[in-house]
């Protein structure tokens, strides 16, 4: 809501929403409670993790591991399944009661599905998909930082008038703190409420679709194509050095738009954000729309016949050369020795 | 019933630029294109208004060039087109603009399914479909990737998520945010032009949709832009590796067991 600027006060501490898939609490939530336990630390506020869910209450204390103080319970059989509305409402008279500074949630498909809607119920500002947040030191506010423009521009946003403040962060931006087992913090528990709005749709089956889920977002190791690859045959050679290094395989949107490899594969804006601890970059030449959703990779090695492309430039180690020449004899030599 | 299809106008990927004084997206001078995910969300709304029987309606927010986009619309099928347009609107963030056009779906009225684009291709937020549902008070289902059914009673539909997907049940009226899987869009037939060029498009201003003004715009918006900047570039190491394949690929190797990589 619109706040008075000596009202501010009065909204303290800084909430993360735990993303809940399938009933298990998803990883991103420990990048979450990081970048909120810096936040929080900042101003000597507390970090509460929000965990809403169905039969989730013997996950609650693991959230004080990676960092919560306070961890805010409930867990409800209505809310099996998303229920975007019912927990929105919920999440909504929460916020109403406990007056958090801060709400930060996933930038998955349930945090941009819930976010909004809360953002609206609560009538403030919300700033989606944020890859660096930072308090501001003259006004307390939240600096939220976001690509916008296929990520060619850097915008930073304030919502200084209104509370809370809310941002939903990009998975695999922020780093996670190491967990920290014995750490000691409170748990708290909500129930729904008759006021709650009631559930506005019928969840009836959930498909957990593992083969065609690539889980790029945690590979240590990725071996990524573009269209210098060429065909989907071109795709088996890099299949080989990937099972060689156990490295998962990544596309840029060329490659995909091209047929060679399905969605799922896809790195970039409109694709996944990996941060791996190598990225092999095969044939592509590095559209920020691709950079963005690869940069914070460890260490970056890229493979073109062109030595001036952006990936190139970026790599910390660029191969000039034919892929189709070169990562034979990459199998090779790892075969070798 | 009526469905409204919500299509914004888009600066062309290429050409985006913002105003380094006010922050806002430049749009005078700049081709502007449909947001091409709304192009999935147009044919949906055209399918379910043939099978479910009703009107379909695209709906957009933007100065008075975005009429370039309604036009489009009407020539991939829609029966109407109406864009809000005033300097009031002008600046809104999500918020204000899911506001402005929740308050056009509310004058249109008897509108039973709204449908979104998965988001636009300019801010990427994703957050005006839920926006409008939430200032409706409607339900609201997003990343909607396959409408297994529809009826008069409402939809059976999946709904993509990280993981694979689920199947869910909404009534009317509700917000949809649809994916690229969903359908693949029409191209627009010559009729289908011709009828787009000649259609009058009306321009409604806050006051034709009852909007307080108080709502809108740059004064109307929670959130702010204050600072735009490149990114930053990379620190990189970096290391050029050339010469014969074998030679390079020897090196390599090499170098990533040094650095305990393999
Ligand atoms: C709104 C929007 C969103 C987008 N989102 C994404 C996204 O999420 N992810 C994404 O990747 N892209 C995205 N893009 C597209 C992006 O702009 C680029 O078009 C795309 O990344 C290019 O893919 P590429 O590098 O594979 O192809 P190219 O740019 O064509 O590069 C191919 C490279 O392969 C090299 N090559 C060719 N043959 C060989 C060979 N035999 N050996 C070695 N090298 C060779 C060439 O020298 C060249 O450098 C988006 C674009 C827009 C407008
Ligand atoms: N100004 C606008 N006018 C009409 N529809 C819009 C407007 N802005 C956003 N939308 C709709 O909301 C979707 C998501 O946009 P965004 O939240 O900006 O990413 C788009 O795909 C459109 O369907």
């Amino acid at each position: 809501m619109r706040i008075k600027p000596e009202e501010k006060n009065s909204w303290r501490h800084v909430w993360a929403l735990a993303e809940v898939l399938g009933g298990q609490v998803q990883p991103v939530t420990h990048e979450l409670l990081g970048i909120a336990r810096e936040l929080a630390d900042t101003r000597g506020q507390q970090v509460w993790a929000v965990l809403l869910g169905a039969g989730t209450a013997g996950q609650a204390e693991e959230l004080i591991a990676w960092g919560a103080d306070r961890v805010l319970l409930v867990d409800e059989p209505q809310l099996r399944g998303f229920q975007d509305e019912l927990e929105a409402g919920l999440l909504t008279r929460l916020i109403g009661k406990y007056q958090p500074d801060i709400l930060l949630g996933a930038a998955t498909a349930r945090g941009r599905a819930l976010m909004p809607r809360v953002a609206v119920l609560c009538e403030t500002g919300l700033t989606a998909d944020c890859t660096g947040l930072a308090i501001d030191p003259d006004s307390g506010d939240l600096l939220q930082t976001r690509p916008a423009f296929g990520g060619n521009i850097l915008a930073t946003i304030f919502s200084a008038s209104h509370r809370p403040q809310l941002a939903t962060v990009r998975p695999r931006v922020m780093r996670a703190r190491e967990r920290e087992e014995g750490r000691t913090g409170q748990v708290i528990r909500e129930g729904l409420a008759a006021g709650d709005s009631p559930a506005m749709k019928r969840v009836l089956e959930v498909f957990q679709d593992r083969e065609s889920v690539v889980n790029l977002g945690h590979a240590q190791i990725i071996v990524s194509g573009g269209r210098g690859v060429k065909s989907a045959r071109g795709f088996d050679l890099l299949r080989a050095l990937a099972d060689k290094v156990g490295a998962a395989v990544g596309a840029s949107r060329a490659a995909i738009d091209s047929g060679w490899i399905s969605y799922a594969h896809q790195i970039g804006q409109t694709g996944q954000t990996v941060q791996s601890k190598v990225y092999i970059a095969c044939g592509i030449s590095g559209q920020i729309q691709h950079l963005v959703g690869m940069q914070s990779s460890d260490t970056i090695i890229a493979i073109d016949k062109d030595p001036d492309t952006p990936m190139m430039r970026l790599a910390d180690i660029a191969i000039v050369g034919d892929l189709f020449e070169v990562i034979p004899e990459i199998i090779k030599e790892i075969d070798r020795v | 019933m009526k469905i409204v299809v919500c299509v914004k106008q888009v600066p062309a990927s290429s050409d985006a630029q913002i105003d380094p004084v006010t922050k806002r997206i430049v749009r005078e001078g700049t081709r502007a294109v449909l947001n091409p995910f709304d192009t999935y969300a147009l044919e949906e709304g055209v399918r379910l208004a043939r099978q479910l029987g009703g009107q379909v309606i695209a709906l957009s927010m933007g100065p008075p060039k975005a009429e370039a986009c309604l036009r489009e619309a009407i020539s991939l099928g829609v029966d109407q087109a109406i864009l809000l347009s005033d300097r009031a609107f002008g600046g809104s963030d999500t918020y204000a603009t899911s506001y402005a056009l929740a308050r056009a779906i509310d004058t249109i009225g008897g509108v039973g399914l709204v449908i979104c684009g998965k988001q636009a291709v300019d801010g990427d937020t994703a957050q005006v479909g839920p926006g409008i549902a939430a200032h409706l008070g409607w339900a609201q289902a997003t990343y909607v990737m396959k409408v297994e059914r529809a009826d008069k009673d409402g939809l059976r539909l999946r709904r993509m998520n990280e993981e694979g997907w689920d199947v869910v049940e909404v009534g009317f009226p509700c917000v949809l945010t649809v994916l690229k899987d969903i359908n693949q869009p029409r191209v627009p037939t010559l009729r289908g032009v011709l009828s787009a060029m000649e259609e009058q498009i009306p321009v409604w201003t806050p006051a034709d949709i009852g909007a307080d003004t108080g709502k809108l715009g740059l004064d109307g918006s929670p959130t702010r832009v204050v600072r735009t900047a490149p990114p930053p570039p990379r620190q990189t190491a970096s290391k050029r590796l050339a010469g014969s394949p074998a030679q390079v690929a020897g090196e390599l190797v090499a170098d990533l067991r040094t650095r305990g990589i393999l």
